[in-house]
């Protein structure tokens, strides 16, 4: 997905540009391993999301096409888990500093 | 107008009854047979032998087979049945060696479990508030 270190695919930002699908990716964060159906029940009983399936399985290519949810098949049903693993691509490009910068210890 | 039958197409229909019967703790209501091989098989809560029948019906039509396949890939249950506690009725069920696609799981007053029939289909289990 990403050619080299420093540079982050613009299907990542697109994937987490949209509110619905954060909040998918809040509820697979509670629990991995989840089928469309349940991703489904969670957003209209949790979250009130008057969503369709066929909205909601939109939303779910979207967050695969950016790396961040995977399907998997065993035996006859599918379950999308959360792949947090292309988010380490943003703290690579914009690194979080340890230590305050002066201006914040000034009052 | 009462709804007093509902079904779901089973694989095997002797699986179907031990399945319904000895796990989920049905009782057999009909067992007629119809044919060479079908059977008018229904059942009923063990609490309310006079409630609704769940008919286990023969999964031979050709259209079955694709339209459960789709419904059972992306999780979806055929049929719900009211538990008085579904983290309770999880554990038993867990036990006996049944497979669940989703595990219990609370959304305000609800509480639902999914689990696979053995027989084709995914039954949902659900508290329902009082």
């Amino acid at each position: 997905m990403v050619a080299y270190p420093g540079v982050v695919a613009d299907d990542l930002f697109k994937a987490l540009a949209d509110p619905t699908r954060r909040t998918i990716l809040d509820e697979l964060a509670e629990k991995s391993g989840q089928t469309l159906f349940e991703i489904c029940s969670r957003l209209s009983m949790k979250h009130q999301l008057g969503i369709s399936r066929q909205g909601v399985s939109q939303h779910l290519a979207v967050l695969e096409a950016a790396g961040l949810v995977e399907t998997r098949r065993e035996g006859r049903y599918k379950f999308h888990d959360l792949n947090t693993a292309p988010l380490r691509h943003i703290a690579e490009r914009w690194p979080v500093r340890d230590t305050p910068g002066p201006e914040k210890s000034t009052p | 107008m009462k709804i007093h039958l509902t079904s779901v197409f089973v694989d095997d229909q002797a699986k179907a009854e031990r399945f319904y019967t000895e796990i989920l703790g049905f009782v057999k209501k009909h067992d007629v047979p119809l044919g060479e091989t079908d059977r008018w098989l229904t059942v009923v809560s063990r609490d309310e032998p006079g409630g609704v029948e769940l008919l286990l019906e023969p999964a031979g039509h050709p259209a079955v087979k694709p339209y459960r396949d789709a419904l059972v890939q992306d999780g979806i249950p055929l049929a719900q049945f009211a538990v008085d506690d579904v983290q309770a009725e999880y554990d038993r069920l867990r036990g006996l060696g049944v497979l669940f696609t989703q595990e219990p799981l609370e959304m305000g007053p609800v509480t639902t479990a999914v689990f696979d029939d053995t027989c084709g289909n995914l039954i949902q289990i659900a508290t329902v508030p009082k």
